[in-house]
């Protein structure tokens, strides 16, 4: 069976307004799937019908197999889950954060200990671990969220923005994390996000949700590659009378001056950047620099949406 | 046996959490102290008490602070689903792999620990209002607290369902907790009151709490301790089952 998560025209209403719009997603096994969109664009509303805490008005899903609505137990059994907002209670320590899943989660008692070792290794926490978890650090909490998710060695491990409002150096700590995880365990991970980055770095496929509408789905290089727009940044002595010349070359689609430097968007544009150095020292236009710049999520976006991510999404 | 192991251990977090908010602990030993000892006396010395109590009006009011003292800790431990719920941590508990009524059943034995835990420093403490205390005694007090505070635990669960914030708190105690505790009987006599009163009284399930209590401890009750008995038993079962159904079937706003 391919599919480790596979939806079915699911959707979510409340009262007339519809935050998740008949979504067909199907996630391969072991992949990292990346759900992205902007704020309010159902993703968090997505992940809670998958892990069952909301129940779909209409449509139907499986997860590693098992129906959400008819088999919630099965399914609750086999997904480890990091929510978006934090679950953690203040009173208690790390460890026993990790125990108490662990018990409620039915690991067998014999490996329990092993497994919160395990555990404990991997997001290292040290000492605190016996610390309350209101003296932790916010990267700290999410580690402990995430371990927590991996104790009874879930199938899937769903991440909702796992990585928001977390400090650079902790967010690609945590991207890190995630990839060990999917390169060395039998899990598929789908996450959430509304960060670019995130969604390029990390995920095999990226789906991208807008107004509870799933837009388009590939891998972020072909998404890249559908858009065919590279932009060749070039800065000249005398850029107004350049960038009139270099229109009449047949492979550039565009160009335009922005701020003093002159913009070429092209296709390929590894492949053309000798023919646009040889092109102007010909007419010449001695090169100062040249850079180039593969378009990014957030260009795909733009493209399908017409608007930013990072703006609201209503 | 995995729904057994679940309910323990949402036990093990609702005990562990009681036992680490020290202050709670304190003032809820402390007040009901200063209600026997300050509010007791001074009543106690305002009016003629009718009843012939050895102890007095204070004797009299001691199996009502201690039903006091479990509906308060009964009601306020099952509204902490409501901060569960602000603070996110009831989603970590409603999505593992548990039925809801597990879930329902380990809180209210959590709850019923520390209302337990609670009476049974009161209990103890029965000498400073001139009751003397002997095993059987205690053990009956003890029973009849774990009935009491599973049943008001579980409507703290009833309420909590419903209640979206923390700002419900204030209109919950105004007008759930203090007519229930008004209207128990837990400072005044039952029998003889006017009737649209006694009406009022005997529709409050603490009544009957406050009256099985009283019959342990005075030997003087309005009812039959075994009535009182079943009445809070069936009030225990029926919240139980009214929470864990509500928890199953009510999905829960957690985002
Ligand atoms: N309980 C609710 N009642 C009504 N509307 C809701 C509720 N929860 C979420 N929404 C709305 O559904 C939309 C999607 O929300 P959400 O799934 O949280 O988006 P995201 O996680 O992508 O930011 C938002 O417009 C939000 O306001
Ligand atoms: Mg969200």
């Amino acid at each position: 069976m391919g599919y480790a998560i596979e939806t079915n025209k699911i959707s979510k209403k409340y009262d007339s307004f519809t935050a998740v719009d008949s979504i067909d997603l199907k996630v391969p096994r072991n992949s990292i799937y990346g759900v992205l969109g902007p704020n309010g664009a159902g993703k968090t509303t997505l992940i809670s019908m998958l892990c069952t805490i909301l129940r779909p008005t209409g449509g139907s899903a499986m997860v590693n197999g098992y129906d959400i609505e008819k088999q919630a137990k099965q399914v609750r059994a086999s997904i480890g889950i990091v929510f978006q907002s934090r679950a953690l209670d203040d009173i208690l320590t790390g460890r026993e954060h990790l125990e108490m899943h662990a018990a409620l989660y039915g690991v067998p008692k014999d490996i329990r200990q092993e497994r919160l070792d395990e555990v404990l290794d991997l997001i290292a926490l040290g000492k605190k671990a016996d610390e309350y978890v209101k003296t932790y650090s916010g990267g700290m909490k999410r580690r402990l969220e995430i371990g927590r998710g991996l104790i009874h060695h879930p199938k899937v491990l769903f991440l909702d923005e796992p990585t928001l409002g977390l400090d650079p150096q902790t967010r690609e700590s945590i991207w890190d994390y995630i990839y060990d995880l999917n390169q060395n365990h039998d899990i598929t991970v789908l996450l959430t996000t509304h960060y670019m980055e995130e969604a390029d770095k990390l995920c095999d496929e990226v789906a991208i949700i807008n107004q509870g509408h799933i837009i388009t789905s590939e891998s972020p290089k072909n998404l890249k590659r559908d858009l065919k727009a590279d932009t060749l940044t070039i800065t000249v002595d005398s850029p107004e009378e350049f960038v009139e010349k270099v229109k009449t070359l047949g492979f550039i689609k565009e160009a335009f001056l922005v701020d003093g430097e002159v913009k070429l968007m092209v296709e390929m544009g590894e492949n053309l950047i000798p023919a646009v150095v040889g092109f102007a020292s010909e007419q010449g236009f001695p090169i100062r620099s040249i850079e180039l710049e593969h378009p990014n999520l957030e260009d795909v976006f733009i493209k399908f949406t017409g608007s930013k991510i990072s703006s609201e999404g209503k | 046996m995995a729904e057994i192991e679940g309910i323990y251990t949402i036990w093990l977090r609702e005990t562990k959490r009681f036992f680490r908010y020290r202050s709670r602990i304190v003032t809820s030993v402390v007040t009901p102290l200063l209600w026997l000892i300050i509010f007791g006396t001074g009543l106690g010395s305002a009016v003629r008490f009718g009843g012939n109590i050895p102890g007095g009006y204070q004797a009299f009011i001691y199996p009502g602070i201690i039903g006091q003292t479990i509906l308060f800790t009964s009601i306020f431990s099952g509204l902490s689903v409501i901060m569960d719920r602000q603070y996110g941590f009831l989603k970590e508990i409603l999505v593992a792999p548990i039925s809801r009524p597990s879930i329902v059943l380990g809180k209210a034995l959590g709850i019923s620990t520390a209302s337990v835990i609670q009476a049974s420093i009161l209990l103890i403490l029965s000498f400073i209002v001139g009751v003397s205390m002997d095993p059987l005694t205690f053990v009956l007090c003890i029973i009849i607290a774990l009935i009491m505070s599973v049943g008001l635990g579980g409507m703290g669960l009833v309420i909590a369902a419903f209640t979206d914030s923390m700002e419900g708190f204030n209109l919950i105690m105004s007008f759930i907790v203090l007519p229930m505790f008004l209207l128990s009987g837990a400072l005044f006599p039952i029998t003889g009151l006017p009737t649209w009163l006694q009406a009022a009284v005997y529709i409050n399930p603490l009544t009957y709490g406050v009256d099985a209590l009283r019959a342990a401890t005075l030997g003087e009750s309005a009812l039959p301790l075994e009535i009182s008995i079943i009445v809070i038993a069936f009030f225990a079962v029926l919240m139980i089952l009214i929470s864990a159904l509500i928890f199953s079937k009510k999905e829960q706003s957690l985002m």
